[in-house]
């Protein structure tokens, strides 16, 4: 067989669809997993509850949507309410759980994600709402009506992430956070207030999380269920891109969704999953600390 | 100089504390004094409590009996950014150097304080740059690369950025090659002659009976001694006793 009959096989029109498709998911899944990645290096809480507030931010969407008309209005407020929610969360949930064994902020964080999702299904029910998207635009991409809200999600969700890389980088605060991630007692005796900082820092992942659910949205239906998924692959793209490593995780949500997509062509998107299991599992047998993280001395 | 400070009572007081490690207990009652603008050097073998000494002033760790005094005023139990935020720089053993932040902003993080003009924050950096010149060309390469006294530098400069009344160093000339030594020694001085009070805890016997102005002298977790530096000589029996090799 020739080589143009090899090129001729491939489907190039898939791939180059999938390969959009990867990057918009893996972008939202960046946005999910930062937040994630930054709660965990800077006080080692894994917080369980990251996927209720992905759902909550996308549920306050529904609502002020709903009466403002505004999806910016809409993305705006959803995050604030989120952020200031999860700072109330950290200050009475796990501030006085600070240095304890891990397994107490398992628990805090996994009871508060109980509390939240069934609070929405008593406040929403079980019915999905929609989120309208803020325009309906469509460009033709082979065979497919694309639309550009899917490109206008990915492009927001990096500039939200470049905004916060930035404010880590440069910002007052951010020096903060980073200090107190790589140590929190010298951090603390050089009179960075260490539990403001966690606070900070939890309201931060939150705000993110609630973006990321509010930008989502209009992809599929907003229940009280829709943080399950989202949790579950921002954990592996945490482990995989290195537990704490926020360049890391975004790495790791593009490669990783990058992969789904394009398993999919071939398989159910069911099955595609399965890639990421693999990446996981294969991951913790034969490099624990993260695939994109350098070998660490 | 803080001027609501009446001059007559201790910049720093430890008073009887007892601290525990978990269920050890490592300090049995520590009490000693600094005052302002003062050199103390505390000795003592390895383990005896000097380091859990700095740690309790700092506010690190909590003594569960006795008080801490900062001013006059009991600072027993604050957490430590805020005795940071009064006045009491630490330069740890380990140096503690953030790895992953440049040398500037390791001294950023003493900078960014309420309150701090830019030009406020520019005096201070020139200052630390100009006593240790090699943190000013390094000043955008992340701590974590940077050589053992090197690190050293700017974990005293760091804590200079807060404008201590006191400095605790803990161990500062360990590791360090003679050059260094006598460079770290100097810094003492430049810092005792600016106004600003330094415990030190020290294993380099000479260096410290030279620095200070009074030694303490700590074992199994109780000071044993205490004199002026001028009344003690490398080669006095006391120092044999609790400090000999």
């Amino acid at each position: 067989m020739g080589i143009e009959h090899i090129l001729a096989a491939i489907p190039w029109d898939k791939i180059i669809i999938q390969t959009v498709n990867g990057i918009v998911t893996g972008m939202i899944l960046a946005l999910i997993a930062s937040g994630l990645t930054l709660i965990f290096g800077i006080m080692d809480v894994v917080n369980f509850a990251h996927g209720e507030l992905f759902m909550l931010g996308a549920y306050i969407g529904v609502v002020v949507l709903a009466t403002s008309g505004s999806f910016w209005l809409a993305l705006i407020i959803a995050t604030l309410v989120v952020a200031l929610l999860g700072a109330a969360l950290q200050i009475t949930t796990l501030r006085p759980l600070l240095g304890r064994d891990p397994l107490t902020t398992i628990l805090a964080t996994f009871g508060i994600s109980l509390v939240l999702q069934n609070y929405a299904l008593w406040q929403f029910g079980p019915v999905a709402r929609k989120i309208q998207e803020p325009f309906t635009g469509y460009f033709t991409l082979f065979y497919l009506e694309y639309p550009w809200y899917r490109l206008l999600i990915a492009a927001l969700s990096a500039a939200i992430i470049g905004a916060f890389w930035l404010f880590l980088k440069y910002g007052k605060y951010g020096v903060w956070i980073r200090a107190t991630t790589q140590d929190r007692v010298m951090a603390e005796a050089m009179g960075i207030p260490v539990p403001w900082v966690h606070t900070g820092a939890f309201a931060i992942g939150a705000g993110m999380a609630a973006a990321s659910g509010v930008l989502f949205g209009p992809l599929v239906g907003v229940n009280h269920t829709m943080g399950l998924d989202w949790i579950l692959k921002a954990f592996i793209v945490v482990v995989v891109g290195g537990m704490g490593s926020l360049g890391g995780s975004i790495a790791a949500s593009i490669f990783i969704s990058l992969l789904e997509a394009y398993a999919s062509i071939w398989a159910s998107p069911a099955q595609a999953v399965i890639v990421s299991f693999v990446v996981l599992i294969l991951t913790l047998l034969f490099r624990p600390t993260g695939l994109f993280v350098p070998t660490p001395k | 100089m803080n001027p609501d400070a009446t001059p007559m009572e201790p910049l720093v007081a430890v008073e009887d504390v007892h601290t525990y490690y978990g269920k050890s207990h490592i300090l049995h009652g520590v009490s000693l004094h600094v005052d302002h603008g003062e050199v103390v050097g505390l000795l003592g073998r390895n383990g005896v409590g000097k380091s859990t000494t700095l740690k309790t002033i700092m506010g690190l760790v909590h003594p569960n009996r006795g008080q801490v005094l900062f001013a006059g005023k009991t600072v027993t139990g604050l957490p430590a950014h805020k005795l940071a935020r009064l006045g009491i720089g630490y330069v740890p053993e380990d140096r503690r150097i953030f790895r992953l932040l440049t040398v500037m902003e390791n001294l950023r993080t003493g900078l960014d304080r309420h309150g701090m003009s830019e030009t406020r924050k520019q005096e201070l950096l020139d200052k630390a740059f100009a006593y240790f010149p090699v943190l000013a060309e390094r000043r955008n390469q992340a701590g974590g690369t940077l050589s053992g006294g090197e690190q050293q530098m700017l974990a005293i400069a760091r804590a200079m950025m807060l404008e201590p009344k006191i400095i605790l160093l803990d161990e500062p000339t360990e590791g360090l090659m003679p050059r260094m030594v006598s460079q770290i020694r100097e810094i003492i001085d430049v810092l005792h002659r600016a106004g600003v009070a330094i415990l030190l805890v020290e294993q380099n016997v000479p260096l410290t009976l030279q620095a200070s102005g009074r030694v303490y002298i700590m074992e199994k977790g109780v000071v044993r001694h205490h004199a002026a530096a001028s009344d003690l000589n490398v080669d006095d029996a006391v120092i044999h006793q609790y400090l000999g090799v």
